[in-house]
């Protein structure tokens, strides 16, 4: 079996009665950024201070780069760890907190100097040397935590909710930034966040963690566009889901009835239920059309009333009530700067998408 | 209204001071009194210093003085060291087994009667004695062990306060950097703490400096500390020498608690603002 970066092998973690993380297997190749995502409770942070080695699993192994890390205190692992506060030493300059790590190793003092200031540079806090945490911006001391666990050069970088505490013009920036460095050093991210947006931008896979197990794992498109569960369709990005039962199965399309929907929908593959079985449907608000002209094809449209629109500059949100009471969004792009007058509160609409657009599994 | 609180305010502050003060600085001032009598003025030799004079020649006073000195530092000395593992104990160590009976040990002797601490540890030392020798008789080590025992626990609480509100994720972060635990104690825990080290200190030397009850049981013959000479001359008839030595004892202590509770005060209020800044709250 050819062996990843970083393996985990049906890695479980109980406290007395809670299962924080059940039964996790994955693997992380050299040099990914890999973004574990849930909501919080879900276990992504146990998972990641089992990687750190500040708990022990109940069961199962991890392995980096082939090594067991059982029996490695945190101390002496080959990964370091940035956290959501930060936990900058206070009573430490910049200098100090980041030549702190390579203080534990035996290394002269200019190498410890030189390396300091070569992770410094890159974070661009090289002029803040001599200040002390407090007097640095939020942003700044993000820069200083990462130099702080990058000078080390681990094996394995944790990152816990890395921009959670910025606010959200740096946020994009320092996004971007991150995966700058990340490419620059070569070393293999995993991030934890709750933070769906963080996550698609940074991740090249993305593992969707709910209830302390992985559902998915895939990268940021796979994901959105093709969500193997319900949960997972739900949990990124905002969708509309209808149950249905399955009434037409050929090899290269389905047809499936919704109660709340006028027309059968039709997706252009197909899938493998016994026939009437239940289903779920997602579709996407933006890959809904909207239009005041009925649709000349049997399938996939709805007809309803115009509830709410939120104009959001780039994009509008139409909430749309259907003739079957339930609401659908829809989101359509402003490409043109002259209102869409026909599409105003309480007129009537008509919404359609393509075959390709649902994305459909069992119940 | 406000007529009547401006005159109302500033009398109610007066009687304050005065019921605190006035005692001190009547004491403070017949310090001066040339008679030997303390009661009466002798308005023609005052003010001298000649009970200061006297003072610093009495051998008695001198020697107790200086024993007291050195039971106060290894008191404080060693009620830091201890206070503090219990204080680690309480806070960090989660529920462990017996974990209430230690917070319920630590913080008796904060309610206890001191007569009663005193009296429980005398019949401990003799019956020690008589078992295992140890301490045998009675003077400067049973002293300073009688105070550590109740000073400790002044600084169990200090400490454990002083850990509640501190991040773990710091200590987890210093070992995640590669210190070992022993490391991330001194280089991190520990100048983190100190301001609660050093106050517990400061409240252990002071606790140990003036009392009486309690050395009264544990202490031996030829270990009479500070405070019990002065008890015990007193009792004779108060003598303007005890004025003087008081005055000193007075001086001392209000210029130590001073100067600590300005530094503790800038100190802490420094370490909380970098805390709260560092953590980005």
């Amino acid at each position: 079996m050819p062996q990843s970066y970083l393996q985990l092998e049906n890695v479980s973690k109980r406290f007395d009665d809670f299962v924080a993380v059940n039964n996790v297997s994955l693997s992380v190749e050299r040099g990914e950024i890999f973004c574990l995502l849930g909501a919080s409770g879900c276990g992504k942070t146990t998972l990641l201070r089992l990687l750190a080695g500040f708990e022990a699993p109940s069961s199962g192994r991890l392995l980096i780069d082939g090594q067991d890390l059982a029996l490695i205190p945190p101390y002496r692992r080959p990964v370091n760890m940035m956290f959501q506060s930060y936990a900058l030493f206070p009573h430490m300059s910049v200098e100090r907190n980041v030549a702190f790590g390579l203080e534990q190793e035996s290394l002269s003092s200019s190498e410890i100097k030189r390396r300091v200031g070569e992770i410094l540079d890159i974070v661009k806090m090289r002029p803040y040397l001599k200040r002390k945490p407090h007097q640095l911006s939020g942003g700044q001391r993000q820069r200083v935590a990462l130099a702080r666990a990058l000078v080390k050069r681990p094996k394995l970088l944790l990152l816990d909710e890395p921009l959670g505490a910025l606010d959200r013009k740096l946020r994009e920036h320092t996004q971007f930034e991150l995966i700058n460095i990340q490419q620059q050093l070569g070393v293999t991210f995993v991030v934890v966040t709750h933070d769906q947006e963080e996550a698609m931008t940074l991740a090249t896979r993305i593992g969707v963690m709910d209830h302390g197990e992985i559902v998915q794992v895939g990268t940021p498109r796979q994901i959105y566009e093709f969500p193997q569960t319900r949960f997972v369709a739900d949990f990124i990005g905002s969708v509309n889901l209808f149950e249905g039962n399955l009434v037409e199965d050929e090899p290269d399309f389905v047809r499936v009835q919704c109660p709340e929907l006028p027309a059968t929908v039709l997706i252009d593959h197909g899938i493998s239920a016994p026939p009437n079985a239940p289903l779920w449907i997602a579709v996407r608000p933006e890959k809904i059309n909207l239009s005041s002209v009925a649709q000349q094809h049997p399938d996939n449209w709805a007809h309803g009333v115009i509830r709410e629109i939120a104009y959001l500059g780039d994009w509008s949100v139409f909430l749309v009530r259907l003739d079957s009471g339930r609401e659908v969004r829809a989101t359509v792009a402003n490409n043109s700067r002259k209102p869409e007058e026909q599409f105003v509160r309480d007129s009537s609409v008509y919404l359609s998408w393509d075959a390709s657009s649902p994305v459909v599994g069992s119940v | 209204m406000t007529g009547r609180r401006a005159v109302l305010l500033p009398t109610i502050l007066a009687f304050g001071f005065a019921f605190l003060y006035v005692p001190i600085l009547t004491m403070v001032v017949y310090s001066f009194n040339a008679s030997r009598l303390v009661t009466v003025w002798d308005s023609v030799h005052s003010p001298t210093l000649k009970w200061y004079g006297q003072l610093f020649q009495s051998g008695q006073i001198m020697d107790a003085a200086w024993l007291s000195l050195k039971i106060a530092v290894m008191n404080a000395t060693g009620a830091v060291i201890l206070g503090t593992m219990a204080g680690f104990a309480l806070a960090r160590f989660g529920r462990f087994r017996g974990r209430g009976l230690l917070g319920a040990l630590t913080t008796a002797p904060l309610v206890l009667p001191e007569i009663i601490t005193g009296l429980s540890l005398l019949l401990l030392f003799v019956a020690l004695e008589q078992l295992i020798g140890w301490p045998a008789g009675r003077g400067v080590t049973t002293i300073t062990i009688a105070h550590i025992s109740f000073s400790l626990s002044y600084v169990a609480v200090i400490v454990q306060a002083r850990l509640v509100g501190f991040d773990e994720s710091l200590e987890e972060a210093a070992l995640d950097l590669g210190a070992r635990p022993a490391t991330v104690f001194l280089r991190i825990t520990l100048p983190l703490i100190a301001p609660a080290l050093l106050s517990g200190w400061l409240l252990s030397f002071t606790l140990s400096w003036d009392d009486v009850v309690i050395s009264q049981f544990v202490a031996g013959p030829g270990s009479s500390t500070l405070p019990m000479v002065i008890f015990s001359k007193v009792r004779l008839g108060v003598s303007p020498d005890v004025n003087a030595l008081a005055t000193l004892m007075v001086l001392l202590v209000a210029v130590g608690v001073v100067a600590s509770a300005l530094y503790l005060q800038s100190r802490e209020r420094r370490l909380a603002r970098e805390m709260r800044m560092a953590l980005g709250a």
